[in-house]
């Protein structure tokens, strides 16, 4: 069914275009006036100025320290299996392989690669890793010359991440796990 | 044969023509600058040759006036590649672009842009203006209405269906806006009784500026050169939310490059009529600057006059541009035949029934 839309005729003041081309007039030179004189471009100038990225931001997973500068992987494999794109690759120590860091631990990757092309920021291995020792920090806008240069290695990963911000095996997972017991869950 | 005239001829051709193109090229950034400002940007700052940033406190300030991006934009303008698409008319696509910029260019001959340079005893007197034509606004007009040629082929020879809708309104449109401007002139030259720009300039500084003698004839001059010009709101040739970009949508390269100066030479061209028939030309009615010359630093102050007048109607072009939407096909027919020629016409009755009265 078609509906007739009711238009209102113009007036003759409007047929003029007076008042449209002083409206137009108006918000042009408002909005000029502002960008060029009151600083109120919308714009952010990016390679100088940068956003604040927000807390809970997924960027770039890089391996984290502890407290002691130790590497905190243990070389499970776990964030390897559950990548969805595969862009993890984590050489083991193997049988009389490498000895780990720290003390407690049992052993550490031989090398662990992370193909950033290939890194979608799910952030899957965060969530999986028994140890805390990879996180998906801030960094945005990851920039290289050739394919071989955006995959990072241990060193490289490890550099990056700095100290973790939780220290504590497992205190964290349980103070989450916790907190999803009482409803509505705040995490 | 005179070599004075000649050789001065030449020189005042190649000066004009530079200034133009230098005019022209500016005015594409003024144009992206002053868009950016009208839509809370900062417009183009970052191009700059490498040995800006060594220049103390001038170079990166330039750049971030975005001084260098016009010299950038013409480089590549010069090394894209010229595409021909299959299936254009050869000819055609080929003439287009020239058919285009040559009337565009071709206009700033009969403008004055100053009175006149004293340049000592033996190189004497000369004046401002490359021709001083005793038909000098009919000249402009058939040129004028030279330049939709250019865009009409364009929209024809490429074969394309964007372009051909832009070519058929360009071509109404042209035909629609050139009476109404022919028509908005008259009262002008019945005020002044003559053709010739210089002489129109001359009668201006003696009676003040036409624009307060003929203010409705500006007005419909002022529209007509816009859509003369293919500028927003008339901008229905480009129209590039409908039409991907008009009449120019298969062009590439050098021979777009051609179409882009000729825009913007029009526009420079209709700002420079816009001030010598209403403006007053070179003149100011200040500092005795409304008669010709007596030396050569008064000269080049009103040519300095006669840009900054210049630069201003380029600036109105350009933010107009951001205040209205664009016309409909049938609103623009509507205002150029049922409204502005009527307009025109009782125009011309009610200045010559005033100068009747008068004399």
């Amino acid at each position: 069914m078609a509906i007739t839309v009711n238009r209102k005729p113009l007036t003759f003041w409007e047929k003029l275009y007076l008042p449209a081309i002083v409206g137009g007039l108006k918000v042009t030179t408002k909005h000029a006036w502002g960008t060029l004189f009151q600083g109120k471009k919308v714009t952010m100038e990016y390679p100088e100025q940068k956003w604040t990225v927000p807390t809970g931001y997924r960027g770039a997973p890089y391996l984290v320290k502890d407290q002691d500068g130790d590497t905190k992987c243990v070389s499970c494999q776990l964030c390897e299996f559950v990548c969805p794109p595969k862009a993890i690759r984590i050489t083991p120590p193997g049988d009389s392989g490498l000895k780990a860091d720290r003390a407690n631990a049992e052993k550490m990757p031989l090398e662990f690669e992370i193909n950033m092309l290939r890194c979608i920021y799910c952030g899957f291995c965060q969530e999986v890793c028994p140890e805390e020792a990879i996180f998906l920090q801030k960094d945005y806008s990851l920039t290289g010359l050739s394919r071989e240069e955006l995959i990072y290695n241990k060193e490289k990963l490890l550099a990056l991440g700095g100290v973790s911000p939780g220290i504590q095996k497992w205190k964290h997972k349980l103070e989450e796990a916790k907190e999803q017991e009482s409803f509505p869950v705040k995490v | 044969m005179n070599w004075n005239f000649i050789i001065f001829s030449l020189v005042k051709i190649a000066i004009v023509v530079g200034v133009v193109q230098g005019l022209v090229a500016y005015s594409v950034l003024a144009e992206r600058k002053i868009s950016a400002w009208i839509q809370d940007r900062v417009g183009p700052n970052r191009t700059a040759p490498p040995f800006a940033k060594y220049i103390p406190v001038l170079g990166p300030l330039l750049t971030r006036w975005g001084m260098f991006q016009p010299l950038a934009d013409g480089l590549k303008f010069l090394f894209k590649e010229d595409f021909t698409p299959a299936g254009v008319k050869k000819i055609y696509f080929w003439l287009a672009p020239m058919v285009s910029i040559i009337p565009a260019m071709l206009v700033i001959a009969v403008i004055p842009f100053g009175s006149v340079m004293p340049l000592g005893s033996t190189l004497g007197t000369q004046k401002m203006v490359i021709a001083d034509l005793n038909v000098g606004i009919l000249y402009t007009f058939g040129l004028v209405s030279m330049g939709v040629y250019g865009i009409v082929l364009a929209g024809y020879a490429a074969n394309s269906k964007y372009p051909f809708f832009g070519g058929i309104r360009s071509s109404a449109q042209m035909i629609s806006y050139e009476i109404s401007m022919g028509m908005s002139v008259i009262p002008v030259l019945l005020i002044v009784g003559n053709l010739n720009l210089s002489q129109i300039i001359g009668w201006q500084s003696g009676h003040g500026w036409l624009v307060m003698y003929a203010p409705l004839s500006f007005i419909i001059f002022m529209v007509a050169s816009f859509a003369e010009t293919n500028r927003t709101p008339f901008d229905l040739p480009e129209a590039e939310t409908e039409l991907v970009g008009g009449y120019h949508t298969e062009y590439s390269s050098m021979k777009f490059a051609l179409f882009f100066l000729a825009e913007y030479s029009n526009m420079v061209s209709s700002s420079a009529m816009m001030v010598t028939l209403f403006f007053g030309g070179w003149t100011l009615p200040f500092w005795g600057l409304n008669l010709p010359a007596q030396s050569l630093v008064m000269g080049l102050v009103q040519v300095l006059v006669f840009l900054l007048k210049l630069c201003f109607f380029m600036v109105v072009f350009i933010w107009v541009r951001w205040m209205f939407p664009r016309f409909r096909y049938d609103q623009l027919m509507d205002l150029g035949w049922r409204r502005f020629l009527p307009l025109a016409l009782a125009n011309i009755l009610i200045t010559a029934i005033w100068l009747w009265i008068r004399s």
